[in-house]
Protein backbone atom coordinates (compact mmCIF):
# COMPACT_ATOMS: atom_id res chain seq x y z
CA UNK A 1 0.00 0.00 0.00
CA UNK A 2 1.49 3.28 -1.16
CA UNK A 3 0.30 6.70 0.93
CA UNK A 4 0.67 10.21 -0.71
CA UNK A 5 0.07 13.63 -0.01
CA UNK A 6 -2.70 15.36 -1.82
CA UNK A 7 -0.81 17.91 -4.34
CA UNK A 8 -3.99 19.66 -4.95
CA UNK A 9 -5.14 23.04 -2.89
CA UNK A 10 -7.87 20.41 -1.41
CA UNK A 11 -10.91 23.29 -1.70
CA UNK A 12 -13.91 22.89 -3.26
CA UNK A 13 -14.58 25.04 -5.38
CA UNK A 14 -17.84 27.51 -4.00
CA UNK A 15 -20.54 26.80 -6.04
CA UNK A 16 -23.11 29.64 -6.36
CA UNK A 17 -26.09 28.69 -8.66
CA UNK A 18 -26.90 30.67 -11.36
CA UNK A 19 -29.80 33.43 -11.49
CA UNK A 20 -33.04 31.66 -13.50
CA UNK A 21 -33.51 32.90 -17.41
CA UNK A 22 -35.64 35.71 -17.25
CA UNK A 23 -39.31 34.79 -19.13
CA UNK A 24 -39.17 37.71 -21.08
CA UNK A 25 -36.74 41.07 -21.06
CA UNK A 26 -39.38 43.74 -20.27
CA UNK A 27 -38.40 46.49 -18.05
CA UNK A 28 -34.75 44.42 -17.55
CA UNK A 29 -32.01 46.52 -17.28
CA UNK A 30 -29.17 44.53 -19.52
CA UNK A 31 -25.66 45.15 -18.86
CA UNK A 32 -23.60 44.70 -22.11
CA UNK A 33 -19.91 43.92 -20.69
CA UNK A 34 -17.02 44.59 -23.52
CA UNK A 35 -13.54 42.37 -22.61
CA UNK A 36 -11.38 44.23 -24.73
CA UNK A 37 -11.29 42.14 -26.98
CA UNK A 38 -10.40 44.20 -30.93
CA UNK A 39 -13.67 44.80 -32.50
CA UNK A 40 -15.77 43.37 -29.64
CA UNK A 41 -16.86 47.07 -28.76
CA UNK A 42 -18.71 47.34 -32.74
CA UNK A 43 -20.65 43.78 -32.36
CA UNK A 44 -21.77 45.36 -28.81
CA UNK A 45 -22.94 48.61 -30.51
CA UNK A 46 -25.01 46.76 -32.43
CA UNK A 47 -26.36 44.52 -29.97
CA UNK A 48 -27.68 47.99 -28.30
CA UNK A 49 -29.07 49.67 -30.81
CA UNK A 50 -31.32 46.26 -31.37
CA UNK A 51 -32.16 46.71 -27.38
CA UNK A 52 -33.14 50.11 -27.07
CA UNK A 53 -35.32 49.65 -30.08
CA UNK A 54 -36.99 46.87 -28.05
CA UNK A 55 -37.11 49.56 -25.63
CA UNK A 56 -34.89 47.96 -22.85
CA UNK A 57 -32.40 49.90 -20.43
CA UNK A 58 -28.66 49.22 -21.21
CA UNK A 59 -25.79 49.41 -19.11
CA UNK A 60 -22.64 49.22 -20.76
CA UNK A 61 -19.25 48.08 -19.02
CA UNK A 62 -15.36 47.27 -20.57
CA UNK A 63 -12.73 45.30 -18.66
CA UNK A 64 -9.46 46.98 -18.63
CA UNK A 65 -7.85 43.48 -20.58
CA UNK A 66 -9.26 40.78 -21.63
CA UNK A 67 -6.09 38.36 -20.13
CA UNK A 68 -7.10 39.18 -16.54
CA UNK A 69 -10.44 38.83 -14.43
CA UNK A 70 -12.99 41.34 -14.01
CA UNK A 71 -12.55 43.46 -10.97
CA UNK A 72 -14.06 42.39 -8.47
CA UNK A 73 -15.90 46.61 -8.17
CA UNK A 74 -16.54 45.71 -11.62
CA UNK A 75 -18.03 42.74 -10.95
CA UNK A 76 -20.11 44.25 -7.98
CA UNK A 77 -21.23 47.14 -9.91
CA UNK A 78 -22.70 44.58 -12.74
CA UNK A 79 -24.49 42.78 -10.41
CA UNK A 80 -25.86 45.63 -8.62
CA UNK A 81 -27.31 47.63 -11.79
CA UNK A 82 -28.13 44.59 -14.40
CA UNK A 83 -30.84 42.09 -14.47
CA UNK A 84 -28.97 40.16 -17.39
CA UNK A 85 -25.20 40.56 -19.05
CA UNK A 86 -24.50 39.60 -22.36
CA UNK A 87 -20.52 39.37 -22.67
CA UNK A 88 -18.24 40.14 -25.78
CA UNK A 89 -16.09 37.70 -26.80
CA UNK A 90 -15.20 38.97 -30.21
CA UNK A 91 -11.95 38.92 -31.96
CA UNK B 1 -0.25 11.04 10.82
CA UNK B 2 1.07 7.60 12.84
CA UNK B 3 1.95 8.44 16.72
CA UNK B 4 4.05 5.70 18.85
CA UNK B 5 4.59 5.64 22.35
CA UNK B 6 7.34 7.30 23.91
CA UNK B 7 9.52 4.51 24.98
CA UNK B 8 10.66 5.01 29.02
CA UNK B 9 14.15 5.15 29.68
CA UNK B 10 15.02 2.83 32.56
CA UNK B 11 16.13 4.86 35.88
CA UNK B 12 19.93 4.43 36.21
CA UNK B 13 22.70 5.39 33.58
CA UNK B 14 21.61 4.37 29.98
CA UNK B 15 24.36 4.13 27.43
CA UNK B 16 23.28 4.43 23.13
CA UNK B 17 25.59 2.54 21.26
CA UNK B 18 26.15 0.87 17.61
CA UNK B 19 28.28 -1.76 16.46
CA UNK B 20 29.58 -0.15 13.56
CA UNK B 21 31.51 2.59 15.17
CA UNK B 22 35.02 2.82 16.70
CA UNK B 23 34.48 4.57 19.40
CA UNK B 24 32.08 2.65 20.67
CA UNK B 25 34.13 -0.36 20.49
CA UNK B 26 36.48 1.48 22.24
CA UNK B 27 34.70 2.29 25.16
CA UNK B 28 34.08 -1.62 25.92
CA UNK B 29 35.87 -1.79 28.98
CA UNK B 30 33.84 1.42 30.08
CA UNK B 31 30.98 -0.30 29.57
CA UNK B 32 32.12 -3.19 31.48
CA UNK B 33 32.95 -1.38 34.35
CA UNK B 34 29.91 0.59 34.49
CA UNK B 35 27.81 -2.36 34.70
CA UNK B 36 29.59 -3.65 37.66
CA UNK B 37 29.95 -0.74 39.59
CA UNK B 38 26.78 1.20 38.76
CA UNK B 39 23.30 0.32 37.45
CA UNK B 40 23.67 0.81 33.59
CA UNK B 41 21.35 0.01 30.86
CA UNK B 42 23.02 -0.43 27.11
CA UNK B 43 20.96 0.02 24.01
CA UNK B 44 22.31 -0.97 21.01
CA UNK B 45 21.08 0.22 17.45
CA UNK B 46 22.55 -2.31 14.70
CA UNK B 47 23.54 -5.55 16.19
CA UNK B 48 21.72 -6.86 18.73
CA UNK B 49 24.64 -8.89 20.80
CA UNK B 50 27.06 -5.74 20.72
CA UNK B 51 28.60 -5.33 22.70
CA UNK B 52 29.64 -9.06 23.53
CA UNK B 53 31.19 -8.18 26.81
CA UNK B 54 27.74 -6.61 27.90
CA UNK B 55 25.21 -9.43 29.37
CA UNK B 56 21.92 -8.09 27.82
CA UNK B 57 22.14 -5.44 25.61
CA UNK B 58 18.74 -3.91 25.11
CA UNK B 59 18.12 -3.71 21.11
CA UNK B 60 16.13 -0.32 19.95
CA UNK B 61 15.51 -2.26 16.95
CA UNK B 62 13.05 0.06 15.15
CA UNK B 63 15.17 3.18 16.93
CA UNK B 64 12.21 4.86 18.70
CA UNK B 65 14.19 4.75 21.68
CA UNK B 66 16.79 6.26 19.90
CA UNK B 67 14.23 9.05 17.79
CA UNK B 68 12.01 9.60 20.72
CA UNK B 69 14.88 10.80 23.07
CA UNK B 70 16.73 12.89 20.26
CA UNK B 71 20.36 10.70 20.17
CA UNK B 72 22.51 12.03 17.69
CA UNK B 73 25.75 10.43 18.68
CA UNK B 74 26.91 7.37 19.26
CA UNK B 75 27.92 7.05 22.25
CA UNK B 76 25.79 8.51 24.04
CA UNK B 77 25.63 8.76 28.47
CA UNK B 78 22.78 9.62 29.92
CA UNK B 79 21.65 9.72 33.99
CA UNK B 80 17.89 8.81 34.47
CA UNK B 81 16.47 9.83 37.56
CA UNK B 82 12.23 9.15 37.94
CA UNK B 83 11.89 8.42 34.24
CA UNK B 84 13.66 11.86 33.20
CA UNK B 85 16.69 12.53 31.92
CA UNK B 86 19.05 14.05 34.12
CA UNK B 87 22.77 14.40 32.56
CA UNK B 88 24.01 14.11 28.89
CA UNK B 89 27.03 13.49 27.38
CA UNK B 90 28.03 12.56 23.64
CA UNK B 91 30.99 10.71 22.40
CA UNK B 92 33.75 9.61 24.79
CA UNK B 93 35.29 12.51 27.16
CA UNK B 94 36.71 10.81 30.45
CA UNK B 95 36.16 13.89 32.38
CA UNK B 96 32.53 13.99 30.79
CA UNK B 97 31.59 10.14 31.56
CA UNK B 98 32.86 10.55 34.87
CA UNK B 99 30.87 13.84 35.80
CA UNK B 100 27.82 11.86 34.28
CA UNK B 101 28.02 8.50 36.00
CA UNK B 102 29.80 9.24 39.56
CA UNK B 103 32.18 6.93 38.99
CA UNK B 104 35.99 7.76 38.71
CA UNK B 105 38.64 6.75 36.96
CA UNK B 106 36.74 5.44 34.08
CA UNK B 107 38.74 3.66 31.45
CA UNK B 108 42.24 4.47 32.62
CA UNK B 109 44.31 2.98 29.41
CA UNK B 110 41.84 5.29 26.83
CA UNK B 111 42.57 8.17 25.20
CA UNK B 112 41.06 11.50 27.21
CA UNK B 113 38.76 12.10 24.57
CA UNK B 114 37.28 10.78 21.41
CA UNK B 115 34.66 12.11 19.13
CA UNK B 116 31.56 9.97 18.45
CA UNK B 117 29.38 8.60 15.30
CA UNK B 118 26.49 9.66 13.95
CA UNK B 119 23.58 7.95 15.53
CA UNK B 120 21.41 5.84 13.10
CA UNK B 121 18.30 7.88 14.12
CA UNK B 122 20.01 10.87 12.40
CA UNK B 123 21.35 8.90 9.28
CA UNK B 124 20.55 10.89 6.26
CA UNK B 125 18.82 7.66 4.52
CA UNK B 126 16.51 7.14 7.21
CA UNK B 127 16.12 10.30 9.06
CA UNK B 128 12.56 10.85 7.12
CA UNK B 129 11.34 7.60 7.32
CA UNK B 130 11.27 7.69 10.95
CA UNK B 131 10.24 11.44 11.41
CA UNK B 132 7.05 10.07 9.46
CA UNK B 133 6.72 7.13 11.63
CA UNK B 134 7.08 8.41 14.55
CA UNK B 135 5.05 11.47 14.15
CA UNK B 136 7.48 14.04 13.87
CA UNK B 137 5.53 15.07 11.07
CA UNK B 138 3.63 18.19 11.03
CA UNK B 139 2.25 18.33 7.07
CA UNK B 140 -0.97 18.85 6.94
CA UNK B 141 -1.57 17.66 3.41
CA UNK B 142 -4.49 15.28 2.99
CA UNK B 143 -3.32 11.87 3.12
CA UNK B 144 -4.43 9.31 0.07
CA UNK B 145 -4.05 6.02 0.31
CA UNK B 146 -4.12 3.53 -3.10
CA UNK B 147 -4.48 -0.14 -2.72
CA UNK B 148 -2.23 -3.07 -2.45
CA UNK B 149 -3.18 -4.27 -6.08
CA UNK B 150 -3.50 -0.40 -7.30
CA UNK B 151 -0.65 0.52 -9.70
CA UNK B 152 0.52 4.02 -8.09
CA UNK B 153 1.66 5.33 -10.85
CA UNK B 154 -1.75 4.33 -13.24
CA UNK B 155 -3.10 5.53 -10.16
CA UNK B 156 -1.43 8.85 -10.31
CA UNK B 157 -2.54 9.19 -13.72
CA UNK B 158 -6.00 8.67 -13.13
CA UNK B 159 -6.75 11.28 -10.73
CA UNK B 160 -5.37 14.03 -13.13
CA UNK B 161 -2.78 14.64 -11.14
CA UNK B 162 0.00 14.18 -14.02
CA UNK B 163 0.62 16.23 -16.85
CA UNK B 164 1.43 13.60 -19.25
CA UNK B 165 4.70 12.44 -17.73
CA UNK B 166 4.94 9.96 -14.76
CA UNK B 167 5.56 11.84 -11.80
CA UNK B 168 7.57 10.88 -8.95
CA UNK B 169 4.90 9.21 -5.91
CA UNK B 170 5.13 12.13 -3.40
CA UNK B 171 5.07 10.13 0.12
CA UNK B 172 5.22 11.76 3.20
CA UNK B 173 8.62 10.52 3.56
CA UNK B 174 9.94 12.50 0.21
CA UNK B 175 7.96 15.34 0.80
CA UNK B 176 9.83 15.63 4.37
CA UNK B 177 13.07 15.49 2.64
CA UNK B 178 11.98 18.18 0.01
CA UNK B 179 11.22 20.47 2.74
CA UNK B 180 14.74 20.28 4.22
CA UNK B 181 16.05 22.33 0.94
CA UNK B 182 14.66 25.62 2.12
CA UNK B 183 14.60 27.00 5.39
CA UNK B 184 10.97 28.30 5.20
CA UNK B 185 8.24 26.69 7.16
CA UNK B 186 5.81 23.83 5.42
CA UNK B 187 2.69 26.48 6.11
CA UNK B 188 4.37 29.06 5.00
CA UNK B 189 2.36 30.93 1.96
CA UNK B 190 3.79 31.31 -1.01
CA UNK B 191 1.68 32.62 -3.59
CA UNK B 192 -2.03 32.62 -4.40
CA UNK B 193 -1.62 30.27 -7.70
CA UNK B 194 -3.32 31.60 -10.87
CA UNK B 195 -6.31 30.47 -12.03
CA UNK B 196 -8.52 29.31 -8.87
CA UNK B 197 -6.53 31.63 -7.04
CA UNK B 198 -5.55 29.07 -4.49
CA UNK B 199 -3.41 30.05 -1.51
CA UNK B 200 -0.27 27.88 -1.75
CA UNK B 201 1.90 26.47 0.82
CA UNK B 202 5.28 25.66 0.66
CA UNK B 203 4.28 22.11 1.86
CA UNK B 204 2.34 21.73 -1.57
CA UNK B 205 5.26 23.33 -3.79
CA UNK B 206 7.32 20.29 -1.91
CA UNK B 207 4.30 17.75 -2.78
CA UNK B 208 4.89 19.11 -6.56
CA UNK B 209 8.56 19.54 -6.64
CA UNK B 210 8.98 16.25 -5.53
CA UNK B 211 6.04 14.65 -8.29
CA UNK B 212 8.24 16.56 -10.97
CA UNK B 213 11.13 15.07 -9.95
CA UNK B 214 13.44 17.65 -8.12
CA UNK B 215 15.98 17.48 -5.88
CA UNK B 216 15.64 19.23 -2.15
CA UNK B 217 18.03 21.90 -3.29
CA UNK B 218 16.45 22.84 -6.04
CA UNK B 219 13.13 23.59 -4.02
CA UNK B 220 14.11 27.42 -3.49
CA UNK B 221 14.58 28.05 -6.91
CA UNK B 222 10.41 26.93 -7.35
CA UNK B 223 9.50 29.00 -4.61
CA UNK B 224 11.32 31.79 -5.98
CA UNK B 225 9.94 31.16 -9.64
CA UNK B 226 6.01 30.92 -8.54
CA UNK B 227 6.51 33.69 -6.47
CA UNK B 228 7.76 35.55 -9.42
CA UNK B 229 5.03 34.16 -11.61
CA UNK B 230 1.90 34.55 -9.34
CA UNK B 231 2.53 38.45 -9.36
CA UNK B 232 0.26 40.84 -11.81
CA UNK B 233 3.16 41.97 -13.55
CA UNK B 234 3.81 38.41 -15.12
CA UNK B 235 -0.23 38.06 -14.93
CA UNK B 236 -0.11 33.87 -14.83
CA UNK B 237 -3.55 33.85 -15.25
CA UNK B 238 -3.62 35.35 -18.50
CA UNK B 239 -0.78 33.40 -19.81
CA UNK B 240 -2.40 29.85 -18.86
CA UNK B 241 -6.07 31.79 -20.27
CA UNK B 242 -4.62 33.17 -23.61
CA UNK B 243 -5.19 30.73 -26.87
CA UNK B 244 -1.61 31.52 -27.47
CA UNK B 245 1.54 28.99 -26.62
CA UNK B 246 3.26 30.59 -24.43
CA UNK B 247 4.77 29.74 -20.75
CA UNK B 248 7.00 30.87 -18.39
CA UNK B 249 10.47 30.56 -19.47
CA UNK B 250 12.50 30.79 -16.51
CA UNK B 251 16.74 31.65 -16.66
CA UNK B 252 18.13 31.00 -13.30
CA UNK B 253 21.46 33.55 -12.34
CA UNK B 254 24.18 33.55 -9.69
CA UNK B 255 26.24 30.69 -7.84
CA UNK B 256 23.33 28.38 -6.39
CA UNK B 257 22.70 27.25 -10.88
CA UNK B 258 26.55 25.83 -10.28
CA UNK B 259 25.38 24.74 -6.77
CA UNK B 260 22.75 22.94 -7.93
CA UNK B 261 24.13 21.04 -10.88
CA UNK B 262 22.09 23.35 -13.65
CA UNK B 263 23.20 23.15 -17.04
CA UNK B 264 24.39 26.48 -18.72
CA UNK B 265 26.44 24.98 -21.41
CA UNK B 266 26.29 22.27 -23.88
CA UNK B 267 22.31 21.06 -25.08
CA UNK B 268 21.28 24.23 -21.93
CA UNK B 269 18.04 24.16 -23.51
CA UNK B 270 17.36 21.23 -24.04
CA UNK B 271 16.58 17.85 -22.14
CA UNK B 272 19.53 15.82 -19.85
CA UNK B 273 19.77 17.81 -16.82
CA UNK B 274 17.57 16.99 -13.72
CA UNK B 275 17.71 20.59 -12.44
CA UNK B 276 17.25 22.20 -15.88
CA UNK B 277 14.48 19.76 -16.13
CA UNK B 278 13.02 19.55 -13.43
CA UNK B 279 12.29 22.65 -11.84
CA UNK B 280 10.11 24.58 -14.17
CA UNK B 281 8.29 21.03 -14.47
CA UNK B 282 7.38 21.60 -10.63
CA UNK B 283 6.39 25.12 -11.65
CA UNK B 284 3.95 24.13 -13.91
CA UNK B 285 2.53 21.20 -11.53
CA UNK B 286 1.96 23.47 -9.14
CA UNK B 287 -0.18 26.02 -11.60
CA UNK B 288 -2.12 22.20 -12.64
CA UNK B 289 -2.72 21.14 -9.53
CA UNK B 290 -3.14 24.13 -6.25
CA UNK B 291 -4.05 26.59 -9.35
CA UNK B 292 -6.27 23.88 -10.99
CA UNK B 293 -4.92 25.06 -15.07
CA UNK B 294 -5.73 22.18 -16.96
CA UNK B 295 -5.26 21.84 -21.47
CA UNK B 296 -9.25 22.82 -22.43
CA UNK B 297 -9.78 24.17 -19.56
CA UNK B 298 -9.10 27.63 -18.05
CA UNK B 299 -5.89 26.71 -20.49
CA UNK B 300 -7.09 27.99 -23.63
CA UNK B 301 -3.44 27.21 -26.00
CA UNK B 302 -4.89 26.52 -29.42
CA UNK B 303 -1.46 24.54 -30.15
CA UNK B 304 0.51 24.71 -26.90
CA UNK B 305 4.63 24.26 -27.06
CA UNK B 306 7.05 21.81 -25.55
CA UNK B 307 7.92 24.98 -23.48
CA UNK B 308 4.65 24.39 -21.28
CA UNK B 309 5.79 20.71 -19.93
CA UNK B 310 8.67 23.11 -17.78
CA UNK B 311 11.79 25.40 -19.79
CA UNK B 312 14.19 26.61 -17.67
CA UNK B 313 17.96 26.93 -17.88
CA UNK B 314 20.52 29.05 -16.15
CA UNK B 315 22.64 31.86 -17.31
CA UNK B 316 26.49 30.88 -18.78
CA UNK B 317 28.12 33.05 -16.35
CA UNK B 318 31.24 32.25 -16.21
CA UNK B 319 32.93 32.95 -19.54
CA UNK B 320 30.41 35.96 -21.34
CA UNK B 321 31.00 38.47 -22.48
CA UNK B 322 28.07 40.43 -20.39
CA UNK B 323 27.08 40.80 -16.94
CA UNK B 324 24.56 38.38 -16.14
CA UNK B 325 20.88 39.06 -17.21
CA UNK B 326 19.43 40.03 -13.62
CA UNK B 327 21.66 42.90 -13.71
CA UNK B 328 18.75 44.49 -16.57
CA UNK B 329 16.35 44.15 -13.14
CA UNK B 330 19.06 45.98 -10.85
CA UNK B 331 20.08 42.79 -9.02
CA UNK B 332 24.26 43.15 -8.60
CA UNK B 333 26.23 40.26 -10.57
CA UNK B 334 26.74 37.08 -7.88
CA UNK B 335 22.84 37.69 -6.56
CA UNK B 336 20.95 33.95 -6.79
CA UNK B 337 18.12 35.07 -8.91
CA UNK B 338 15.18 33.49 -11.36
CA UNK B 339 13.92 35.32 -14.13
CA UNK B 340 10.68 34.42 -14.91
CA UNK B 341 9.93 35.40 -19.07
CA UNK B 342 6.27 34.96 -20.92
CA UNK B 343 8.29 32.53 -23.77
CA UNK B 344 7.41 30.14 -26.37
CA UNK B 345 9.82 27.18 -27.37
CA UNK B 346 13.01 28.23 -29.12
CA UNK B 347 14.33 28.83 -32.43
CA UNK B 348 17.62 28.15 -33.70
CA UNK B 349 19.53 30.84 -35.69
CA UNK B 350 22.45 29.86 -37.45
CA UNK B 351 25.02 32.39 -39.08
CA UNK B 352 28.38 30.74 -39.45
CA UNK B 353 30.17 33.46 -41.85
CA UNK B 354 29.39 36.57 -39.97
CA UNK B 355 32.75 37.59 -38.01
CA UNK B 356 32.10 41.29 -37.25
CA UNK B 357 29.42 42.39 -34.81
CA UNK B 358 27.81 44.61 -37.25
CA UNK B 359 27.25 41.33 -39.51
CA UNK B 360 25.58 39.33 -36.66
CA UNK B 361 23.58 42.05 -35.55
CA UNK B 362 21.97 42.65 -38.98
CA UNK B 363 21.66 38.24 -39.09
CA UNK B 364 19.50 38.74 -35.34
CA UNK B 365 17.91 41.42 -36.71
CA UNK B 366 16.56 40.01 -39.75
CA UNK B 367 15.34 36.77 -37.73
CA UNK B 368 13.99 38.73 -34.40
CA UNK B 369 11.59 40.76 -36.81
CA UNK B 370 9.52 37.55 -37.60
CA UNK B 371 8.37 36.74 -34.04
CA UNK B 372 4.68 36.30 -33.80
CA UNK B 373 4.29 37.85 -37.33
CA UNK B 374 6.79 40.47 -39.36
CA UNK B 375 4.18 42.73 -39.40
CA UNK B 376 3.53 42.91 -35.97
CA UNK B 377 5.18 45.29 -33.59
CA UNK B 378 6.15 46.59 -30.39
CA UNK B 379 3.75 43.82 -28.59
CA UNK B 380 6.23 41.42 -28.45
CA UNK B 381 9.69 40.71 -26.17
CA UNK B 382 12.08 37.86 -27.08
CA UNK B 383 14.86 36.01 -25.30
CA UNK B 384 18.21 35.92 -27.60
CA UNK B 385 19.95 33.33 -26.31
CA UNK B 386 23.85 33.67 -27.70
CA UNK B 387 26.04 31.04 -27.53
CA UNK B 388 29.81 30.93 -27.08
CA UNK B 389 30.99 30.69 -30.65
CA UNK B 390 28.41 33.99 -31.04
CA UNK B 391 29.40 35.76 -28.07
CA UNK B 392 33.47 35.65 -28.30
CA UNK B 393 32.73 37.93 -31.42
CA UNK B 394 31.06 40.48 -29.75
CA UNK B 395 33.34 40.46 -26.34
CA UNK B 396 36.27 40.31 -29.14
CA UNK B 397 35.02 43.73 -30.20
CA UNK B 398 34.24 45.07 -27.00
CA UNK B 399 30.65 45.02 -27.42
CA UNK B 400 28.50 45.51 -24.23
CA UNK B 401 24.64 43.86 -24.03
CA UNK B 402 23.51 47.61 -24.24
CA UNK B 403 25.80 48.15 -27.69
CA UNK B 404 24.30 45.19 -29.51
CA UNK B 405 20.44 45.60 -28.11
CA UNK B 406 20.90 49.29 -29.39
CA UNK B 407 21.95 48.26 -32.86
CA UNK B 408 19.53 45.55 -33.40
CA UNK B 409 16.59 47.51 -31.58
CA UNK B 410 17.87 50.44 -34.59
CA UNK B 411 18.31 47.60 -37.34
CA UNK B 412 14.57 46.51 -36.70
CA UNK B 413 12.81 49.95 -37.27
CA UNK B 414 11.18 49.81 -40.55
CA UNK B 415 8.66 52.29 -42.28
CA UNK B 416 5.03 51.72 -41.35
CA UNK B 417 3.91 51.61 -45.06
CA UNK B 418 5.37 47.95 -45.14
CA UNK B 419 3.70 46.58 -41.96
CA UNK B 420 -0.10 48.50 -42.66
CA UNK B 421 -2.60 45.46 -43.52
CA UNK B 422 -2.49 44.66 -47.14
CA UNK B 423 1.11 45.38 -47.67
CA UNK B 424 3.23 43.13 -48.88
CA UNK B 425 0.01 40.97 -49.88
CA UNK B 426 -0.65 40.27 -46.37
CA UNK B 427 -4.22 41.11 -44.72
CA UNK B 428 -2.62 40.97 -41.20
CA UNK B 429 -0.96 44.29 -40.31
CA UNK B 430 -1.03 48.03 -38.49
CA UNK B 431 -3.68 50.56 -39.19
CA UNK B 432 -3.42 52.70 -42.16
CA UNK B 433 -2.65 55.41 -40.51
CA UNK B 434 0.44 54.45 -38.73
CA UNK B 435 1.58 54.12 -42.67
CA UNK B 436 3.87 57.12 -42.80
CA UNK B 437 6.05 56.69 -39.00
CA UNK B 438 8.96 54.42 -38.94
CA UNK B 439 8.58 52.03 -36.28
CA UNK B 440 10.01 49.96 -33.88
CA UNK B 441 10.15 46.07 -33.38
CA UNK B 442 10.84 45.94 -29.60
CA UNK B 443 9.60 48.02 -26.74
CA UNK B 444 12.80 49.54 -24.63
CA UNK B 445 14.12 46.83 -22.98
CA UNK B 446 11.82 44.01 -24.85
CA UNK B 447 14.80 42.13 -25.71
CA UNK B 448 16.64 39.90 -23.16
CA UNK B 449 20.25 38.45 -24.37
CA UNK B 450 21.18 35.93 -22.21
CA UNK B 451 24.94 33.80 -23.06
CA UNK B 452 24.25 30.36 -22.67
CA UNK B 453 25.18 26.80 -24.70
CA UNK B 454 28.04 25.08 -25.67
CA UNK B 455 31.11 25.74 -26.60
CA UNK B 456 31.40 24.84 -30.50
CA UNK B 457 28.48 25.85 -33.05
CA UNK B 458 27.80 29.81 -34.72
CA UNK B 459 24.34 29.55 -33.43
CA UNK B 460 21.94 31.49 -30.97
CA UNK B 461 18.36 30.77 -30.56
CA UNK B 462 15.14 33.26 -30.37
CA UNK B 463 12.68 32.57 -27.37
CA UNK B 464 9.51 34.69 -28.86
CA UNK B 465 7.78 36.96 -25.70
CA UNK B 466 3.56 36.77 -25.34
CA UNK B 467 1.72 39.95 -25.50
CA UNK B 468 4.04 42.49 -23.18
CA UNK B 469 3.16 45.65 -21.48
CA UNK B 470 -0.13 46.01 -18.81
CA UNK B 471 -2.34 44.58 -21.65
CA UNK B 472 -0.49 41.00 -21.62
CA UNK B 473 2.54 39.96 -19.39
CA UNK B 474 6.14 41.88 -18.01
CA UNK B 475 8.77 39.41 -17.14
CA UNK B 476 9.97 39.51 -13.37
CA UNK B 477 13.02 38.78 -11.79
CA UNK B 478 13.45 37.86 -8.02
CA UNK B 479 16.03 37.10 -5.67
CA UNK B 480 16.23 33.26 -4.95
CA UNK B 481 15.78 32.75 -0.76
CA UNK B 482 17.21 29.51 0.66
Amino acid sequence: MTKVLDPTNEVEPAKIPRVDRPASLDGLTVGLLDISKPRGDRFLDRIEERLVELGLRVERFRKPTFTKPAPVDLRHEIATKCDVVIEALAD
Amino acid sequence: MSQTEVPDLPDGLVAVVKQDCATCEMITPVLVELAERSDLTVFTQDDPNFPAEISDPRFDADLALSWHHDIETVPTLLLVRDGKERERTVGWSRSEWERVSGVSELGPRLPDQRPGCGSLSVDPTLSAELAVRFGGSNLLGRRVEFASLEDTHEALFDRGWTDGLPVVPPTEARVLAMLEGTRRSPNDIVAKVPPDLAPCSVEKVAINAVMAGCRPEYLPVVLAALEAVCTDTFNMHGLLATTMPHAPVLVVNGPIAAKIGMNSGNNALGQGNRANSTIGRAVQLVIRNVGGGRPGEVDRAALGSPAKVGFCFAERETDSPWTPISTMYGFPSGTNTVLAFPGEAPRNLVDQLSRDPDSLAHTYAANLISIQHPKLILGFDAILAVAPDHSRIFGDAGWSREQLTDRIVELTVRPGKELVRGAGGISEGLPEAMADLDLPKFRPNGLHIVHCGGGAGLFSAIIGGWVNGEMGSNPVCVEIIP
